[in-house]
């Protein structure tokens, strides 16, 4: 049976075919549907962790106890979960353990385009990189048993136009039930310096043990055309070479791509004219390439940054173009992502917009939509932010610094970001937006929320409780629809000289309500309107950035798009003529 | 079909161009075709522009197409037309839905929007401007407007034999099928 599949539905299937017993991660575009679609399978455990390292230790929890495991995360994911990999390539497994990493080149929804291909050389793991959604199930298969074969996690390497596309899959094969392999105690599980010595020495063993499977494996393969050109390539950029080149070229198309299969490269490139290694952001493989003292041309045509296409290696390496529509008469409007209508964000950001001499120190979610003065990583609101605030305080600047995150960043990594803020004592801003969900990767569940993966209600851990506990003294929970409530609270907060932490509570607009959420919010039943006669145009309304606000410069009105308005009133609160009136659906 | 064909849907967020194009991959599967598609999740279902490929024949390799090259483009909203237009090969089509939805730079008034869309994609390429909202009403609700842009994309890309009752029932609602069947004929009506 044949199915028209995303490359994250068709890992899911392929984890779900070699028999995997554990999953865990945390979401991030584009990696996030890979576990919410392995839930839906049975017979495998699956969960949303706190954060991409603790996902990964559980996930070495489960291997060593004896189950097929899987971490999966977006690429600066693994920065965090970076330390228990380095450790983990030296214990190795006991069930076989597959990292995902989904890397996004051109950046089509992350804060930079790192090319986790290096994290394969650096802590010394084999890499698979699947090139469509055959493949990534396919491939998911050969992990599991290489990772169990040669003792060490494999790291999956896809990228957004992977995990992202669909393509057709054959689906006709089922799962095969893995036993567990008994724990028993092991020196490898515990890595004291006496110990890592050895297994040290057994990673290198193994990565030479691989670089003799990776010339014979079936996964790097050769499809002869014209000898004029050879192109090496692996993941998507070997499909943009094939549509480019088609049968004018020679191709050796890598699965398998760390170690690199050395013997098989040379005498590819003995066969062929001109080899071009054709590869997306770093120039990894071209760099081992011609350490190995073989010639190829590389990034001195690829281009080394952003996502690459058809267009731009037709451009780069046959200088020709397709014809084009002319379209130099032809302007746009940008039209960026906003927050949506009805977002309890916007209330908070309305009032914070209003100070002055603030630096807002955000991170990374639907919050980052709004204006922001600076943002590093997931948790880093507050840490940075204090750091800000010590420096201008110590330069007596009247500066003041408001570090920013939203709920499933507090618990990720915000918690620290917190401690430090407070065991440090700056007079730096706290604020946790809890919209009860995690909201920008389309709404998973974390430990704020009451429910796990699987929708089932568990422990529900209180930020308030967990500030109070860090050492917070001044703590107001508000609701960040309410402009007055929500400019007092930053005045009360502004007033401190150690750090205050303002908790905005409301669901996000988007939100399924849950049982809990109806009780605690009630259910927004109504919209606003404009009354078009107190109406004087003045844009207090439009300037709040809802899209569900339109204005008509004829008429120099406003009005409201009632098909998106959630009747949150923050329009109207803003509007000095008390023009927009809220209503019952 | 030896040759490789190029479909691009684009769009706002929120506007249902990724149903139109489940139902429209379901079809050519079901023919028999090798498709590929790729569409981009993440930030921008938050109102941003939105566009989903759709590529089909006997082996395709890319997801993705570049510049120049699509056989049709569908737009969801006026002014996303004019933003893919370079995509469209020479000789290709535009269906282009007569709805404006203001972007968060216009609404505020920092620019403006485009002026005279329909005029100048008519002087691009061979365009068919469609009121889907209208011509979706007609037949039930505004809400099917996508599936209506859908049916004037399977009249010009010649795939009006494709098992479509079925791809509408295997991606719409039991209870959505028939006023999606009927959307779906209306649209390629509006094109003929």
């Amino acid at each position: 049976m044949k199915q028209l599949l995303t490359g994250n539905e068709a890992v899911a299937r392929g984890a779900w075919e070699a028999g995997v017993l554990y999953a865990s991660g945390y979401p991030g575009t584009p990696s996030t549907e890979i576990l919410e679609n392995l839930i839906k399978y049975s017979g495998v455990y699956s969960e949303w962790a706190p954060n991409e390292k603790v996902a990964l230790e559980s996930v070495i929890g489960a291997s060593f106890a004896g189950a097929r495991s899987l971490a999966a995360m977006k690429h600066v994911g693994l920065n965090v979960a970076a330390d228990p990999l380095f450790t983990l390539s030296y214990t190795g497994v006991n069930g076989g353990l597959v990292i995902i990493s989904a890397d996004d080149p051109g950046l089509h929804s992350s804060q930079d385009e790192q090319d986790n291909r290096h994290y394969a050389r650096s802590a010394r793991v084999a890499m698979l990189e699947p090139s469509d959604s055959q493949e990534a199930k396919d491939f998911m298969k050969t992990a599991f048993a290489l990772s169990e074969k040669y003792d060490m996690p494999i790291l999956y390497r896809m990228t957004t136009r992977v995990c992202h596309s669909k393509s057709i899959v054959d689906i006709s094969e089922g799962r095969t039930e893995m036993p567990l392999i008994p724990y028993e105690k092991k020196d490898k599980f515990n890595p004291i310096p006496e110990i890592s010595k050895k297994l040290h020495s057994k990673v290198e063993r193994n990565i030479k043990a691989l670089e003799e499977y990776s010339n014979s494996t079936e996964l790097n393969y050769i499809e002869w055309g014209s000898k004029k050109t050879g192109i090496i390539a692996a993941g998507a950029a070997f499909q943009y070479a094939k549509e480019v080149f088609g049968d004018n070229a020679s191709y050796l198309k890598l699965g398998f791509t760390y170690p690199l299969p050395m013997e098989k490269i040379k005498g590819f490139a003995k066969e062929v004219d001109e080899l071009i290694v054709v590869e997306e952001l770093d120039p990894v493989m071209e760099i081992e390439i011609k350490a190995a003292g073989i010639k190829c041309t590389g990034k001195n045509k690829i281009p080394r940054e952003g996502e690459l296409n058809p267009d731009i290696l037709r451009e780069a390496l046959l200088s020709t173009k397709h014809q084009t529509i002319d379209v130099s008469d032809i302007q746009t409007a940008k039209r960026p992502p906003v927050l949506c209508a009805g977002c309890p964000h916007r209330g908070f950001f309305q009032e914070l917009g209003k100070l002055k001499d603030i630096i807002t120190v955000s991170d990374i979610g639907c919050y980052g939509l709004a204006p922001k003065d600076i943002a590093i990583c997931m948790g880093g609101g507050f840490s940075v932010a204090h750091g800000a605030q010590k420096v201008f305080s110590l330069s007596e600047s009247s500066k003041r610094c408001v570090g920013i995150m939203g709920d499933s960043t507090f618990f990720h990594s915000g918690m620290t970001s917190m401690l430090e803020a407070v065991y440090n004592n700056s007079s730096v801003l706290l604020v946790v937006l809890d919209n009860r969900i995690t909201g920008m990767t389309g709404h998973q569940q974390n430990p704020g929320s009451g429910f796990n993966l699987k929708e089932e209600p568990t422990n529900l851990t209180n930020i308030e409780e967990v500030a109070k506990a860090l050492g917070v003294k001044h703590i107001r929970v508000i609701n960040p629809l309410d402009l007055k409530e929500v400019h007092e609270t930053l005045q009360w907060g502004l007033s401190f000289t150690d750090p205050a932490l303002i908790i905005t509570r409301y669901p996000c607009a988007l939100k399924k309500y849950s049982t809990a959420d109806k009780s605690e919010f009630g259910v927004l039943q109504s919209i606003c309107r404009v009354d078009a006669e107190k109406c004087i145009g003045c844009k207090a309304c439009v300037k709040t950035g809802c899209p569900s606000i339109l204005f008509d410069s004829t008429t120099k009105k406003a009005s409201i798009d009632t098909t998106q308005c959630t009747g949150c009133t923050v329009c109207a609160q803003v509007c000095p003529k008390n023009a927009i009136i809220k209503e019952e659906r | 079909m030896e040759e490789v064909k190029n479909i691009l849907l684009c769009g706002v967020g929120g506007q249902g161009t990724i149903l139109a194009s489940k139902i429209l991959a379901n079809a050519l599967v079901d023919a028999g075709f090798d498709v590929k598609m790729s569409e981009i999740h993440g930030m921008s279902q938050r109102g941003g522009s939105v566009f989903t490929q759709v590529r089909y024949g006997k082996k395709v390799y890319s997801p993705i197409i570049g510049q120049g090259s699509a056989d049709i483009l569908v737009s969801f909203e006026a002014m996303e037309a004019l933003r893919y237009v370079s995509n469209l090969a020479k000789d290709g089509h535009i269906v282009v839905n007569d709805y404006r939805i203001q972007t968060a730079t216009t609404a505020s008034g920092k620019e403006g929007y485009s002026e005279n869309i329909m005029e100048t994609l008519k002087k691009k390429a061979n365009t068919y401007v469609l009121d889907a909202a209208a011509i979706a009403t007609k037949v039930g609700t505004a809400k099917s407007m996508n599936v209506v842009l859908l049916g004037a994309l399977a009249k010009l890309m010649k795939l009006e034999d494709l098992n479509w009752d079925a791809a509408i029932a295997a991606c719409v609602k039991p209870q959505f099928i028939d006023i999606n069947r009927e959307a779906f004929k209306a649209g390629m009506n509006a094109v003929s």
